[in-house]
């Protein structure tokens, strides 16, 4: 478990405030889906929202890039998306992230280097390594961070990918978020290996296991592994376990788990965890704590009020955004 | 003007914008220290290292995702597949992630890419290593299509197809490497999405694009031997399809014959047969005729494979058909 003493307050507070952004943002989210504001396939990332905070905390998004599956509203988040663009998206007006087009999918910042939000599993690993090999074939100094699920890792471009990453050495960190269930299907069950840090190694990569339940451990990890990227020259993957307390998407109950399952890791809850160790190191007062919530759901809100106020595209708008 | 082959025509491209750009790089399998497949690559390893000729492991979803995405931060790949049966392995890729980055990401990002290599049948190879796949590709949104037939056009196609802010595929064939054709000293670009007329003529319009083009060629000039003036508006791109060329051109005429090496299901063949029925109706004296491929897998015997294929004779035949003759 990692100490709280040796960061700053303002660090931990935004860590904080990211995870619970994040968790009543997608609350918010399921609650209009509940309604019908928001149609088609919708993923939420509550109790995962560790991973992408605390990796995307040790980043510099101006010379790094993010690049996730179709479970994404976490990372666009913690990349700095405007929650108003991202609930809009959501709500496929003409003012969401992607104008609409996109939807809870394919959320994309480029100005904060986030490039989506991508929906065939697996198939956005190789576009991550080529987006590091610019890096350095420019010569840059940046990272790529690749999430995926541990239901892709199987897909056979992560192994081409991973081979290609090795022999040229790309600076991309592979990032596996393991919850334990590709859709309805438990890893073990499809799984050859279970510790999935075997699958880098085998490639020559270095690889190791992470606790994506507590923030801290994850922002250490992802910050080793950049600086091994830069100093040894080597992509690297981590396998971060984590949990997801919703189903696969919002049309699965999640029959294929157990009630007492789900239970023990809400006690291991990333924002939980954090509060705790934040209040015991006398950094977090109740006080601090039930306003940071309450910007959060605020924010929300506010999302949502944005999002049903805003335009439909035109119809014409199905004819643009094809070419350049 | 100098006389070259068609491989040459697509070297000195490659070549002059990777001297002109250095976000330009050429990946693939055996493009860099095997000097191509084909040949078409020889010697840029030499000239740009192996930075920007860069070999691959047989990978063909792997290495063309990796070059999508180097497209997307910003560089300008030429991603060569070994053949397009080879690109069938990448097709996600490209169907998924090159056509859809831009619209799904609402216009936020662009995919400056193209992918090129041999389509379509060449000889002894059966079912699996020779196909024209371009109605695949041409069916996709996003993408843009360019097949050229002779070595000028695929110079001055291929150095816009690389300077394109999109994903580009680039149909070549291996039985088009060795053909020679009169391409200028000096720099010139061909613009996607025109068609050239390849012959004028008045009595009836002929249209094809890349390989069987010369063999429409050949049949014009039989055709004219009986005193037929055949027309012959080579496509050269697919997507975007020059509508108007090719109407422009059977107005004229009011008879038409599509000759194209793919499959007719479903094809660019029978999608333009549509365009122009629906478009040139009033203006036709005569159903237009498609030669296609036959509607099967490609037989290694060498008799049955070229009989599967177009020939000059299916063509002026079907000319004759159209003419009432």
């Amino acid at each position: 478990m990692s100490t709280v003493n040796k960061y700053e307050k303002t660090f931990l507070m935004k860590l904080l405030e990211q995870m619970l952004l994040i968790r009543r943002f997608e609350e918010k989210a399921a609650q209009m889906y509940g309604l019908r504001k928001i149609g088609g396939f919708c993923h939420l990332y509550i109790g995962q929202e560790a991973v992408a905070v605390g990796s995307i905390a040790a980043l510099d998004l101006k010379k790094d890039y993010v690049l996730t599956a179709y479970r994404d509203h976490g990372h666009a988040l913690a990349c700095g998306m405007d929650p108003n663009g991202a609930m809009a998206e959501l709500y496929g007006k003409v003012t969401g992230c992607s104008k609409g087009k996109g939807g809870s999918m394919h959320f994309f910042d480029e100005e904060n280097h986030m490039y989506g939000g991508n929906g065939i599993v697996g198939a956005h690993i190789p576009i991550a390594a080529g987006m590091a090999f610019k890096i350095k074939y420019k010569q840059e100094d940046g990272v790529v961070l690749c999430y995926f699920g541990d239901g892709a890792i199987h897909q056979g471009v992560f192994h081409e990918t991973l081979n290609m990453a090795k022999i040229w050495n790309l600076p991309v960190i592979f990032i596996c978020e393991n919850n334990f269930y590709g859709m309805g299907t438990n890893y073990k069950r499809v799984s050859s290996v279970h510790d999935y840090s075997i699958m880098g190694t085998s490639y020559g990569i270095p690889a190791w296991q992470v606790n994506g339940m507590d923030v801290l451990e994850v922002y250490e990890e992802t910050q080793k592994a950049i600086k091994m990227v830069k100093e040894e020259k080597t992509p690297v993957l981590l396998e971060i376990q984590t949990y997801r307390y919703r189903g696969h998407s919002m049309s699965d109950p999640a029959k294929y788990r157990t009630k007492e399952e789900v239970e023990e890791y809400r006690n291991q809850d990333p924002i939980i965890i954090l509060e705790n160790k934040m209040t015991e190191a006398g950094l977090l007062t109740k006080e601090e704590y039930t306003e940071i919530d309450k910007r959060c759901k605020n924010i929300a809100n506010e999302s949502v009020r944005f999002a049903e106020e805003s335009e439909e595209p035109p119809l014409e708008a199905m004819y643009e955004d094809i070419y350049a | 003007m100098a006389l070259i082959t068609f491989r040459e025509a697509i070297r000195q491209a490659i070549d002059e914008e990777m001297a002109r750009d250095e976000n330009v790089f050429l990946i693939g399998e055996e493009v860099a220290e095997y000097d191509g497949a084909y040949k078409v690559s020889q010697g840029l390893l030499d000239k740009y290292g192996p930075q920007r000729v860069v070999d691959t492991p047989i990978a063909e979803a792997g290495f063309t995702g990796i070059g999508i995405g180097a497209a997307m931060a910003g560089l300008r790949p030429i991603v060569e597949w070994m053949t397009f049966n080879f690109s069938l392995l990448a097709f996600d890729q490209v169907v998924n992630n090159a056509a859809k980055m831009r619209h799904m990401s609402g216009g936020q990002v662009s995919v400056p890419i193209v992918f090129r290599g041999p389509n379509g049948p060449a000889e002894y190879l059966s079912s699996q290593h020779s196909q024209a796949l371009q109605s695949l590709y041409a069916h996709v949104p996003g993408l843009i299509v360019v097949a050229p037939g002779t070595p000028y056009d695929a110079k001055g196609l291929l150095k816009s197809s690389i300077r394109n802010d999109n994903p580009v595929i680039f149909l070549e064939a291996e039985l088009m490497y060795g053909w020679k054709g009169e391409v200028p000293e000096e720099e010139y670009l061909i613009p996607i999405g025109k068609a050239d007329i390849k012959r004028e003529g008045k009595d009836i319009t002929l249209i094809s694009y890349s390989k069987p083009l010369r063999m429409v060629e050949q049949a014009a000039e039989q055709l004219a031997g009986e005193g037929i003036e055949a027309e012959i508006v080579d496509l050269r791109t697919l997507r975007p399809l020059d509508e108007e060329a090719v109407y422009e051109s059977v107005k004229k005429t009011n008879r038409c014959v599509i000759v194209d090496e793919t499959w007719p299901f479903a094809s660019v063949a029978s999608h333009l047969g549509w365009l122009i029925s629906r478009n040139c109706f009033d203006y036709l004296d005569a159903p237009v005729e498609l030669v296609t491929s036959e509607d099967v897998p490609m037989p290694y015997n060498h008799t049955l494979e070229l009989e599967v294929q177009p020939t000059v004779k299916k063509i002026t035949d079907a000319a004759k058909r159209v003419l009432y003759l």
